[in-house]
């Protein structure tokens, strides 16, 4: 069951750096959502806001109709699924005993078959892949693996913190396809962060452009070629267009 | 009325322990074994191991610690009531001890020098000095025979007036004694270009391979013979006498006086001429100490025949080779080599439940992670014979002390590394665990520990090698184990028997280093041990594995 995100007048600061200011988003239960902005820009912040790895100095944080602050950390955290950058898979765990991670601390009693599950999601064959360490696959099989692991207990909803940002063009491309029909698939709601406007724009419905802990726009990604709100919106799109003609070229 | 029983066993208990007491302590005092030990010099050697053997042969037990430490560290036992006896001498204890002088016309009568210390000791102290055994045993300032001619040196102030020219090669003790090096300088203005602490065994060496020019022997040495060295005149009177006896707890004085009558036996018996035979058997001629003493107690009428156990098929230390020598001591060895191995698997395993959980701690409070470790590194600068004094008036001698100075050495490497190997443990595995909703302690049982066990055991071997090796100095405070032999060696100038103890304890070292090696390549992370069984078989399966041939193309 795809769960909805909420945050409400969010603000966060580390230390004198103001990471987030007056914030809002709302994701709607089986949408996909991306926050976009360069580094400082507090996207993966407020992403972090969701499952209390950051706790928000002012605002409320809701994950389906329940304030994050009512629950316990480890609990909310079993409910969502979490992909980051450089995958952090278990190094000295096989690819099946880290993807059944999460199974296995909700004690869900066939979890070995339910990371088997998640793997063919993936493309990953576990009887290929199963029994592997993780530094026996390749940077974008890992990334899947890591994929496969938050997927493994069905989440109502699933955080990617840059989740391809560490990968050669192809197997970003490739894994960019592969995530989108696993989104569909499972329909769950997706928050994501990527400082790529155009993989915003292809994996995400809305799109929500940060800039210094602030929200500059938010909109589709029609919305935001349309009309962009702000020069800085106009500029990114600008840039990603750039990128795109010169490739054309 | 629910009481009733039990405050009748308590009466019960009470009247029973208030009888038993009385002759359960009386028995107590028959059965502990009296604590003789010595300082490191072979005639120390050679009195406590006659007073030992005494004692053994009017019934008592005995326990040896030979060649405990220099006086601070063998009074500072005694008056603790660590130890029972061990040989002194007047001279020392007037001087090095009490800081006391006396006129000369006293200080020229070894009588009443002895008269004086004596009541001393017993009013500050309450330790007794028995009636001396019979002998002097001054300090004898020497010089080879080459260099008295060509320095003209006949007297204490004729080395004063050369003695910028030379070399000084005394004892530790020596050097810091006021009726040391320091008094001589007062008295006498010895300044000698520059003064080498050296053990009591290598000081002749020293001297006959030119090495120093002046030592500071004992007028009973049986090497001061051997080297054919001068000893110079004392022309100002410098030096007390130093009149040998033997010097008791007041525990033991107190509890067996039976004790004390049995030592007293030896009372008057020994001279000069005699002493300075014995420790020519034992530092020249390389005899057994407990030969010796045996037959001398033997001669002097004190014991039968047959009464000291093992003083028979000991053979002498410098006339058989040096493996046989091993061979012969095997049963001693291994006996040594097994209580060593027990104080190094004690004191590490203390100090690994101690410094693992310490290093888990730290690292969840890091501010003071490197204070707290800083801390336990300056413990690792202490010399370990410094330490091991610093225990003697807190724990005593014994194996109590040599624990806890051992204990304290191995703290660091294992904190350390259990610190550093949790911090440093993959990083983003340690994230994505959290973000996934691991509790801290599965993070901890399930990531960071198995990650950091190869760096925690790569502390712990690091602590043991360390161990092994310190461990030898425990002997200086009686606890035993291979320095054993070292430090008798060193006080008896046998090389041999240094050997035997230095060289299974370097064995042991490598033996642990290797087990520990084992172990750790048992611990290591599951993925690093397949990485390793692949390197060895290298084969077609590590090519199928590998990331270039595995690729996400088949997906295309």
């Amino acid at each position: 069951m795809p769960i909805s995100l909420a945050a409400r007048n969010v603000s966060h600061r580390f230390g004198n750096v103001v990471a987030l200011d007056d914030v809002s988003i709302d994701v709607d239960a089986g949408r996909a959502t991306a926050l976009v902005g360069e580094s400082g820009s507090g996207k993966t912040t407020l992403l972090r806001c969701f499952n209390r790895l950051v706790e928000p100095e002012h605002g409320q944080v809701m994950v389906g109709d329940q304030d994050v602050r009512t629950q316990s950390p480890v609990l909310l955290r079993r409910g969502i699924g979490y992909v980051q950058q450089h995958g952090g898979l278990l190094p000295h765990w096989r690819v099946l005993r880290n993807v059944a991670l999460v199974p296995t601390l909700q004690h869900m009693p066939d979890s070995a078959d339910a990371a088997r599950r998640a793997l063919e999601l993936v493309g990953l064959p576990s009887a290929q892949f199963g029994s592997r360490f993780p530094h026996e696959l390749s940077g974008g099989q890992r990334q899947r693996v890591a994929m496969a692991r938050s997927i493994a207990a069905r989440p109502g909803v699933i955080l990617l913190d840059e989740p391809f940002g560490a990968l050669d063009a192809i197997s970003r491309a490739e894994l960019q396809e592969s995530f989108d029909n696993l989104r569909h698939d499972l329909t769950v709601t997706t928050l994501l962060v990527t400082h790529a406007l155009a993989e915003a724009g292809r994996l995400a419905e809305e799109v929500v452009v940060m800039r210094k802990g602030r929200i500059e726009q938010r909109g589709s990604r029609r919305d935001l070629i349309r009309a962009p709100a702000t020069d800085y919106v106009a500029r990114l799109i600008e840039r990603a267009r750039a990128g795109l003609e010169a490739l054309r070229a | 009325m629910r009481f009733t029983p039990r405050i009748r066993i308590l009466l019960i208990g009470a009247i029973t322990v208030g009888v038993a007491i009385p002759a359960t302590l009386d028995a107590q005092r028959q059965n502990r074994p009296v604590v003789v030990a010595s300082k490191p010099f072979g005639e120390s050697y050679l009195l406590a191991e006659m007073f030992s053997q005494l004692l053994e042969s009017r019934g008592f037990s005995v326990e040896r610690r030979p060649g405990l430490g220099a006086t601070e560290i063998a009074f500072g036992a005694l008056r603790t009531d660590a130890i029972d006896a061990y040989p002194e001498y007047t001279g020392t204890g007037l001087v090095a001890i009490l800081h006391d002088t006396l006129p000369d016309s006293i200080m020229a009568d070894p009588r009443a020098v002895f008269a004086h210390v004596a009541r001393r000791f017993a009013d500050l102290y309450h330790v007794r000095w028995l009636p001396p055994l019979g002998f002097q045993n001054t300090y004898a300032i020497a010089v080879t025979r080459s260099a008295a001619n060509r320095y003209r040196l006949r007297t204490l102030s004729d080395l004063a007036r050369e003695s910028p020219h030379l070399t000084a090669g005394f004892t530790a003790d020596f050097i810091g004694r006021s009726d040391g090096l320091v008094g001589l300088s007062r008295v006498y203005g010895l300044r000698p270009r520059a003064v080498r602490p050296l053990a009591s065994a290598v000081k002749y060496q020293a001297l006959a391979a030119g090495a120093v020019d002046v030592i500071d022997g004992y007028s009973t040495d049986g090497l001061l013979a051997r080297y054919d060295l001068v000893t110079l005149v004392d022309d100002k009177h410098f030096f007390p006498p130093y009149e040998a006896a033997a010097l008791v707890s007041g525990r033991l004085d107190s509890q067996m006086p039976s004790a004390i009558a049995a030592l007293a036996l030896l009372s008057g018996r020994l001279d000069e001429t005699t002493m300075r035979q014995l420790n020519r058997r034992v530092e020249v001629d390389g005899e057994d100490v407990k030969k010796v003493a045996s037959d001398e107690l033997i001669a002097l009428g004190l014991v039968g025949g047959n009464a000291v156990r093992g003083a028979r098929g000991i053979p002498s230390a410098q006339h058989s080779g040096f493996w046989k020598y091993l061979w012969d001591r095997r049963t001693t060895l291994a006996a040594l080599t097994v209580r060593h191995l027990e104080l190094v698997a004690l004191a590490l395993l203390a100090a690994v439940i101690v410094a693992v959980p310490l290093g888990l701690g730290l690292e969840r409070t890091r501010r003071i992670a490197e204070p707290t470790i800083g801390a336990l590194g300056v413990l690792q600068t202490i010399p370990s014979i410094a330490l091991l004094a610093f225990m003697i008036p807190l724990l005593g001698v014994g194996i109590v002390p040599a624990l806890v100075a051992l204990w304290l050495y191995a703290l660091y490497p294992i904190a350390r590394g259990t610190y550093t190997g949790v911090r440093d443990a993959d990083p983003d595995a340690v994230a994505a665990a959290e973000a996934l909703g691991t509790t801290p302690t599965q993070r901890l049982l399930w990531v960071r520990l198995p990650l950091a066990a190869p760096v925690i055991m790569a502390g712990i071997r690091t602590a043991a090698v360390i161990t092994v090796g310190a461990a030898t100095l425990a002997a200086f405070i009686g606890a035993g184990g291979l320095g054993e032999p070292i430090v008798a060696g060193l006080a008896l100038a046998d090389t041999r028997m240094i050997l035997s103890g230095a060289l299974p304890a370097a064995a042991l070292a490598l033996a642990v280093d290797g087990v520990l090696a084992i172990v750790e390549l048992l611990v290591a992370p599951a993925h690093r041990r397949t990485r390793l069984w692949q390197r060895r078989t290298e084969g077609a399966e590590a090519a199928t594995t590998s990331p270039e041939t595995a690729p996400i193309s088949t997906r295309q």
